[in-house]
C-alpha cells in the first residue's frame, strides 16, 4: 500500500501568510474593480518589491444564491439560472444541467437531440477558449491578438442566435429535448464557420502569439503546477491537461455523441483527440486550449455531415417533455399537456433519489449533484463549478512570481466569477 | 455495480471490518454497471477511512472531485439532519465513489480532509458558510461566499428563500460616520 504524503499544516499556511515579513513589504489590493481581474475578484498581494510573498483571495462579490434558487425552481425553469453561471459559454451549462436532470429522470435522448447538443457543446467550447486565449494576449499587452478571436466569436453568437433567439442567455435545452429544432440551413452555416472562418482566424491569431518571443517569455514557466499537485488540488479541464493529467470526461465517462452507439443503430462515437501538455505552465494551458478548439471543430464537422433526422424531443406520448408552443396554442391536447407539465401539483416528477451528472465543459468538469424527494423541484441542486475548484490553488501558483505574472496566471486560468460565486 | 468499485468495497471491508459502510446506489438503474455507489462513514473514523481510500492500490482516489452537504430537514423518512457528501474520483483507475458522513444539531462538526486533499480547502469553507458545519482541523475556516459578520447559513432548509432582511438592514456608511 502506497503511503499518503503528509501535508503539514505549516507548509499549507505558508501560502497564505509568510511567517515574518521583513524589509520593504507592502500590500497591494488587486481588484475587485480592475480591468485585468476579468470580473469581480479581489486579491490581496503581499509584495517584496515586485515579488509576490503571499496572496489572499477574497471571492463572493457575485454570490447570488444559485443553489438556493435551484431548490425553488423546477427542472425546466432552472436552466435560465444556469445561463448566468459561466456566461462565456452558457450553452455548455444548459447542456450540463439537463444532462444531470436526465440522469435523474432516467431519460434516454433522441439521436437528433444528442447530435445537436454535441454540436452546441463544442461551439460553446470554441467560444469559451476564444475568449480565454484572446484575453491571455490582451492581459500581457497584446491588444491586436485579442481582436482576432473576438471577431470570429461574433459568428458563433450569430449561429446561437439563430437556434434560440438569444446571443447570450440561451436557455436552449429542456428536460428530454430542446426548446426547438435548429432552423433550415443552420448546419451548413456551422460547417461554413468551421471550414472557412475559424481556421484563418486561428492562423492569424497564432502568427501573432504562439511564436512571439515576448509572449513565450511571459508565459513559459509561469504558474507551474505539477501533475500530482494538479490532481490533488482538484483541477480539471485544460488546466489539468496542461499538467499532463490524462482525463477528459468525453472519453472517460462518455455521454451524448462521445459514446459509442449513440443513435441506437451502432453509430460509433465521434472521433477526436484529447490534447495533453506536460509543461504545467501558462504557455501549456494556452497551447492545450488552441488544440482543443481544432478538435472541437473536427467533432462539429463530423456531426454536421450527417445529422440524424427525427424529433428532438423524447416522444411526446411519454409526457416527459414540454410540448411545442404551436401545439400549446393551437390544440386542446397540447394545452392540457402543457398545463400538466407546469402545474406545481402535477407534472412529470423524477424518482426519489440522488444522482450526479457531469459534462466536460471548456473550464473543466461541470457537474450537478441532484437530490430529489419526488417533487417538481430538486430538493438540492449542488453545482460542482470548475472555476471555483480550479481557482483555489491560485495563491499557491502566484507565490514567488512578479506582480505582472499574477495577471498572466489569472487569464490563463480563465476564471469566470459568476460561476465562481454562483 | 462497476467491477473496480466492487474491488474498492472489498478492500474497505477487509481493512475496516468493524464499520458498517452500507454501500447502496444513489439511484437504482436498469443497467447495474451505471449505478453510482455511495457509502456511509461515521464522523469519528472519517480521516482514517479517507486516508486509506486515497492511498490504497485498489482504491487510489487521488482527487476529491466535490465536497458538499445536504440538509435533510424536510426530507421524507430522513433520520439525520446533515449529510456531508464526498465525491471521490480516481484519475488513474477511472472510478468514482460517493461517501456520506451524517452529522446533527446542535453543533455539527466533521474532521477536515485537507491533510489528504488540498482541494478540500475552499469546498469545506463553502460548506461551513452555507450550512454551518465546522471542519475540525481546517487551518483557515472563514466564510467564503458571504461576508464576515453574516450570521445565518443560507442553504439550510430553515433559512427562507428571500432572506431575513439582511439586504434591507445593511449598515449604510456616510461620509461622517466612515
Amino acid at each position: 500500500m502506497a503511503t499518503t504524503p503528509e501535508i503539514r499544516p505549516e507548509d499549507y499556511r505558508s501560502t497564505y501568510a509568510p511567517e515574518e515579513p521583513g524589509g520593504d513589504v507592502w500590500v497591494l489590493n488587486l481588484g475587485p474593480q480592475h480591468p485585468a481581474t476579468h470580473t469581480t475578484l479581489r486579491h490581496v498581494l503581499e509584495l517584496d518589491g515586485e515579488k509576490v510573498l503571499s496572496c489572499t483571495v477574497h471571492i463572493g462579490y457575485l454570490h447570488s444564491g444559485f443553489e438556493k434558487l435551484g431548490e425553488h425552481h423546477n427542472y425546466n425553469q432552472y436552466v435560465v439560472v444556469t445561463d448566468r453561471m459561466n456566461y462565456v459559454s452558457p450553452l455548455a451549462n444548459n447542456i450540463a444541467w439537463h444532462h444531470a436532470c436526465e440522469k435523474l429522470f432516467r431519460i434516454e435522448l433522441t439521436p437528433r437531440c444528442k447530435a445537436i447538443r454535441t454540436i452546441l457543446a463544442e461551439l460553446a467550447r470554441i467560444q469559451d477558449h476564444l475568449v480565454c486565449v484572446g484575453c491571455s494576449g490582451l492581459d500581457l499587452g497584446g491588444y491586436t491578438a485579442f481582436m482576432y478571436p473576438f471577431n470570429v466569436r461574433e459568428t458563433i453568437y450569430d449561429l446561437i442566435e439563430e437556434v434560440c433567439g438569444a446571443r447570450f442567455t440561451t436557455s436552449y435545452t429542456r428536460v428530454g429535448g430542446l426548446m426547438q429544432d435548429v432552423p433550415e440551413g443552420w448546419t451548413e452555416r456551422v460547417r461554413h464557420f468551421c471550414e472557412k472562418l475559424l481556421p484563418p482566424a486561428l492562423a492569424d491569431f497564432e502568427s501573432l502569439l504562439t511564436r512571439n518571443r515576448i509572449f513565450i517569455e511571459r508565459t513559459k514557466g509561469i504558474g507551474y503546477i505539477s501533475h500530482d499537485d494538479a490532481v490533488n488540488w482538484g483541477l480539471t479541464g485544460p488546466l489539468a491537461r496542461a499538467s499532463g493529467v490524462r482525463r477528459d470526461l468525453r472519453k472517460d465517462e462518455p455521454y451524448l455523441c462521445y459514446a459509442d452507439n449513440w443513435d441506437g443503430k451502432g453509430r460509433p462515437a465521434v472521433e477526436f483527440k484529447v490534447p495533453i501538455a506536460n509543461g504545467g505552465d501558462c504557455l501549456a494551458r494556452y497551447l492545450v486550449r488552441l488544440a482543443e478548439m481544432r478538435e472541437a471543430s473536427r467533432i462539429i464537422l463530423q456531426l454536421t455531415e450527417d445529422l440524424p433526422e427525427g424529433s428532438v424531443d423524447v416522444l411526446p406520448g411519454d409526457k416527459q417533455t414540454l410540448p411545442r408552443k404551436e401545439e400549446v396554442y393551437f390544440s386542446i391536447e397540447g394545452l392540457i399537456h402543457h398545463f400538466e407539465q407546469i402545474m406545481t401539483n402535477r407534472g412529470h416528477t423524477p424518482p426519489v433519489g440522488e444522482s450526479y451528472g457531469a459534462n466536460e465543459t471548456a473550464n473543466g468538469e461541470l457537474g450537478f449533484f441532484l437530490v430529489s424527494d419526488g417533487g417538481n423541484c430538486p430538493y438540492r441542486a449542488r453545482c460542482r463549478p470548475p472555476s471555483f475548484i480550479n481557482y483555489q490553488c491560485f495563491p499557491h501558483l502566484v507565490v514567488g512570481h512578479r506582480v505582472s505574472d499574477v495577471i498572466a496566471i489569472l487569464s490563463a486560468m480563465n476564471i469566470i466569477a459568476a460561476e465562481l460565486d454562483r | 455495480m462497476d467491477h473496480s468499485i466492487e474491488e474498492v468495497l472489498k478492500a474497505l471491508l477487509s481493512q475496516f471490518p468493524d464499520i458498517d459502510f452500507a454501500p447502496a446506489p444513489l439511484l437504482e438503474r436498469e443497467d447495474k454497471s451505471q449505478e453510482q455507489i455511495c457509502i456511509r462513514i461515521p464522523a469519528d473514523r472519517l480521516v482514517e477511512v479517507m486516508r486509506f481510500l486515497h492511498g490504497d492500490e485498489r482504491c487510489r482516489f487521488e482527487q476529491l472531485s466535490d465536497l458538499t452537504c445536504v440538509d435533510y430537514l424536510d426530507f421524507p423518512k430522513a433520520r439525520d439532519r446533515f449529510a456531508v457528501i464526498y465525491s471521490l474520483l480516481s484519475v488513474s483507475l477511472g472510478h468514482r465513489l460517493w461517501a456520506k458522513c451524517f452529522v446533527n444539531d446542535p453543533a455539527p462538526e466533521v474532521p477536515s480532509v485537507i491533510s489528504i486533499w488540498k482541494g478540500a480547502d475552499w469546498m469545506e469553507r463553502e460548506v461551513w458558510d452555507m450550512f454551518g458545519i465546522r471542519f475540525e482541523g481546517h487551518p483557515d475556516l472563514r466564510r467564503i461566499l458571504t461576508w464576515e459578520g453574516f450570521e445565518a447559513h443560507p442553504l439550510r432548509k430553515d433559512y427562507p428563500l428571500r432572506g431575513r432582511g439582511e439586504r434591507e438592514d445593511y449598515q449604510v456608511l456616510d461620509r461622517d460616520s466612515a
